[in-house]
């Protein structure tokens, strides 16, 4: 900083923490919520600070669901999005760095269409192509099981993309070297490349684990068995339109739930993540 | 150990030909560096040696075997980059032992030939660390201990010094010399540096734009550049160029402005004939009026301590043909005004204007 | 981009196997299906599936002519328009702030960029208990406090109001998150010599660091538009349905109201592809300016 003004610092730390407050408020909201009663939480206004029922209603919610809605209990829910997102964010970034560096690494006939493909695919998301996918997942019996969550997810290639972007910045070098060492091309891979892709490869572990586990659309879409459920898709449909009375406790417990784990995974590896968000621009 | 080959070799990639038609032998043993500016091709025919760009037509052999085809890691080479390219996420140890891992060697084998390259360069208390936490001078030794403990029959150096600061090179160049000493393995070694070529070399090849200027020991390409090319690439400053036709008495030079330059020895055989003539910097000497070959004007002067680079023009046109002098300090002369300066007849080259070869006189 | 590598090994088996796994798993799971939306744009047929009939541009002239599609496309480019604008404009302040103060960055940093976590589904779902008609604390606070009744089930501009609040909360971490890493890759040296020419904090702000961040604007403009278009169903589907009267039917939701529970496979189809012309022609512009930005 250069000059010293106290004023402008005072707006910059206010504006900041209003801020903070303000992502925070709905959140807090809902914790409150979440620690009451479900008749309480009808009478208006709904309490601004914790109550005593939080084991109660997290208890409720992972083991036996919300009744009135017809969901299965959170906790299945809550396995759902674990296994679609881990696989989502592992399979995805497993086929990539195999693609990744097979386009960087050698050149073969249609490398280049295939390189082409690839950016295509990354034009489009799934919600433009959700009739066709669902019929092709009808058609591999693929409605409700896990590989109809997942398959649809880690067919863009957004990840090989990137690993390609990072690929192209190792030194030439390096592989020559590697090469009077001895090493074939898979070695090379393994010994030196995956290593050095360590902090890609964290970065978008994060950003896929969440992009898997807040997915929408898709997994509303094929999944029609409420076991199969994610968490989100729950949580939604805890609350039934029209004028049903709703157990906001509950609804707002299950949501915490949901919100937990990608919560988690960013706040932990948080150095990586933003520094994998960062670099995906370029 | 062993002698390498290269038979009339080219290189093209696509229309652009970057290698033209080299032809050298080097013995079992020798240190030869290939010198030239950047661009020259240098760094890739040491790439073609090593095996890591193909060789469009031409030979090269390694040992007796002829190798165009053979992978790098069974040329029995190695290799020192630029760069050093480092595995950055390997210890100094495991970038040494990662080759011979490879190679299937027992473990407690990798252990002993690590830890005696390790002492050869003075890393065995680096052997822990990571490329990282090293200093450039530090990782370059790695590099040179990873193709160390191969003992290949052939060092490839691609312009190892370059990244390294003025001090560190001066350093790294006495340890090449006693590495090159103790282990005696034939060296091929490229820079774009002179001085590096003329300090490390046995022999040395100077190229330019793909092509073979001269071939030779250091000692020789100095005092008898092939061409004016290479005059003007070894020594510094550069040996000043004269363009003018010898007088019909052979005693002189004229340049186009009418200017006479004295020569030190008669060349009738050249009487009439439009030539280069040559003069180091170094061997032009202050004189007085009488002994004085030629007087140029001189316009700027560099004192360095130990001696002094005057510069001027002969004639009296300031556009006219540059000269560079390297004159001892304590010459009491006036640095302005014309300077009357003389030169050894050993000293004097000539060269033919339109091919740039040396004629012999 | 379509640079390549000097060194590279020599082409066999390998590389096709490398890439099979990525290959076949597009091919089934993207190309496939996305042809197939193409194709059943130039068809209509039934509910059943029984007769189908192609029809060639018929379904594109058809949804160019509806006052629905028409609407869905205003309501969309509104919705978009303005949480986008106000996403970056509330980010960008926020980084700029960030910026400006060295103690304490990485703690707000840390504060903020939480949200991203949070699926667009979810975070509709906390706001629209916020702003439940009957049990919302902050219709609670407008009623009392202001006089204003809200009922977003019932208010078009208010269900508008909604889906803008809840889709840009998160999207304003995302946004600071990109903004401050630009800001702080501005060389000091920049900021210091406006400063010197007597520049205060304001002016070098306006005429120093926003220019020198336009790529990191503009490619946050594109990511913007694109999770307005398609990234909140969930919220819609969470909060408004498309209501009040296809207030907040944007683009996307009517493309899944109308194949699914409309039948009309042809016509949503059809919708797929404008969306799919429009998200793409956007990609490529993002790339072509960020590769010229790239190349200096």
């Amino acid at each position: 900083m250069i000059e010293n003004r106290p004023g402008l610092r005072l707006f910059c730390h206010a504006m900041l923490l209003l801020s903070v407050a303000t992502l925070a408020f709905p959140v807090w909201i809902a914790f409150v919520a979440s620690t009451h009663t479900a008749e309480r939480m009808l009478a208006v206004p709904i309490p601004l600070w914790p109550g005593s029922h939080m084991l109660d209603n997290y208890r409720t919610v992972l083991v036996e669901g919300v009744a009135g809605a017809s969901t299965a209990p959170v906790s299945r829910m809550m396995f759902n999005s674990l296994v679609m997102a881990l696989s989502i964010a592992v399979g995805k970034i497993v086929i990539s760095l195999l693609s990744a560096f097979a386009i960087v690494y050698f050149r073969f006939p249609l490398r280049m269409v295939f390189f082409w493909m690839i950016f295509i695919t990354l034009m489009l998301p799934v919600e433009v192509r959700i009739f066709p996918t669902y019929k092709v997942m009808a058609d591999l019996h693929l409605i409700n099981t896990y590989g109809g969550l997942i398959l649809p997810l880690i067919a863009s290639a957004t990840a090989t993309f990137l690993f390609r972007q990072f690929f192209m910045t190792i030194p030439d070098e390096m592989m020559e070297a590697a090469r009077m060492d001895g090493a074939g091309a898979m070695r090379f891979f393994w010994d030196v490349v995956v290593p050095l892709s360590r902090t890609n490869m964290a970065a978008l572990f994060v950003i896929l684990f969440i992009y898997g586990w807040n997915q929408y659309l898709w997994p509303l879409l094929v999944t029609t068995d409420e076991s199969m459920y994610t968490a989100v898709i729950g949580i939604k449909r805890m609350i039934p339109g029209g004028d049903a009375s709703v157990d906001w406790n509950l609804v707002m417990s299950a949501a915490m739930l949901a919100m937990l784990p990608p919560a988690l995974v960013v706040i932990v590896m948080q150095k990586w993540f933003v520094k994998g968000l960062v670099e995906q621009e370029k | 150990m062993a002698a390498v080959s290269i038979r009339d070799v080219y290189k093209s990639f696509g229309p652009v030909k970057v290698i033209q038609g080299i032809s050298m032998e080097v013995g079992d043993g020798e240190f030869v560096v290939m010198v030239g500016p950047s661009g020259c091709g240098k760094s890739t025919l040491l790439r073609m040696i090593a095996g890591l760009e193909s060789i469009t037509s031409g030979e090269i052999a390694i040992g007796g075997r002829v190798v165009n085809k053979v992978e790098p890691k069974d040329r029995d080479i190695a290799m020192v980059f630029q760069n050093y390219a480092l595995y950055p996420h390997k210890s100094v140890y495991d970038n040494m032992a990662y080759g011979l891992k490879i190679r299937g060697l027992p473990k407690a084998e990798i252990e002993t030939l690590v830890q005696r390259a390790a002492a050869t360069l003075e890393l065995s208390q680096l052997l822990k660390r990571s490329p990282r936490e090293l200093s450039g001078g530090q990782r370059q030794r790695v590099a040179m201990g990873r193709a160390i403990v191969r003992q290949p029959a052939v060092f490839l150096f691609d312009e190892p010094l370059s990244n390294l600061d003025a001090k560190l090179r001066v350093q790294m160049r006495a340890e090449l010399q006693s590495l090159h000493r103790r282990l005696g393995t034939t060296t091929l070694y490229v820079t774009h540096d002179q001085v590096e070529a003329m300090t490390l070399a046995q022999r040395m090849l100077v190229m330019n734009q793909g092509r073979t200027e001269q071939i030779g020991a250091p000692l020789e390409v100095y005092t008898h550049p092939a061409t004016t090319f290479v005059a003007g690439f070894i020594g510094s400053p550069p040996m000043n160029l004269i363009p003018g036709r010898i007088a019909a008495d052979g005693a002189a030079l004229v340049t186009g402005e009418g200017e006479r330059v004295h020569l030190p020895r008669a060349v009738a055989a050249l009487a009439n004939r439009e030539v280069l003539l040559g003069v180091r910097p170094e061997h032009l000497e202050a004189c007085d009026e009488a002994s004085a070959l030629l007087r140029p004007q001189i316009n700027f002067v560099e004192l360095l301590g130990s001696d002094s680079l005057v510069y001027g023009y002969l004639g009296t046109d300031k556009r006219g043909v540059r000269l560079a002098a390297r004159l001892h300090a304590t010459s009491t002369q006036a640095h302005d005004g014309a300077l009357p300066l003389r030169f050894e007849s050993q000293h004097m080259h000539v060269f033919d204007p339109a091919s740039g070869q040396r004629v012999e006189i | 981009m379509a640079a390549e590598k000097r060194a590279y090994f020599p082409a066999g088996w390998l590389p096709y196997a490398l890439v099979a796994p990525q290959l076949a798993i597009t091919l089934v799971f993207f190309m496939w299906p996305a042809s197939q939306t193409v194709w059943q744009s130039l068809l209509v047929e039934d509910a059943f599936g029984q007769n189908v009939q192609f029809v060639g541009l018929l379904n594109f002239r058809e949804l160019f002519v509806d006052p629905y599609y028409l609407n869905s496309f205003k309501v969309t480019a509104v919705f978009s328009i303005v949480m986008t604008v106000g996403a970056l404009l509330i980010s960008l302040t926020l980084a700029a702030c960030c910026d400006y103060l060295i103690r304490g960055a990485q703690v707000y940093q840390t504060l903020l960029i939480w949200p991203y976590a949070v699926a667009p589904v979810v975070a509709a779902v906390l706001w629209a208990f916020i702003f439940n008609p009957s049990v919302g604390i902050l219709t609670y606070v407008l009623r009392g406090w202001f006089g204003v009744e809200w009922n977003h089930m019932l208010n078009a501009n208010q269900a508008m109001t909604l889906i803008v609040i809840a889709s840009g909360w998160k999207q304003i971490s995302y946004n600071f998150l990109f903004f401050l890493a630009g800001m702080q890759a501005v060389p000091k040296s920049l900021i210091e010599a406006a400063a010197i020419d007597g520049a205060g904090p304001l002016r070098r702000f306006l005429t120093v660091v926003l220019p020198l961040i336009s790529p990191t604007t503009f490619f946050l403009l594109v990511v913007n538009i694109v999770y307005a278009f398609f990234e909140t169903f969930g919220v819609i589907d969470a909060t408004t349905q498309g209501g009040p009267m296809q207030a907040t039917q944007v683009l996307v939701y009517k493309v899944f109201h109308d194949g699914f529970k409309g039948g009309d496979l042809g016509g949503s189809a059809a919708q797929s592809v404008v969306l799919m012309v429009i998200v793409m022609t956007l990609t490529v512009v993002q790339f072509r300016y960020i590769e010229r930005k790239v190349k200096y």
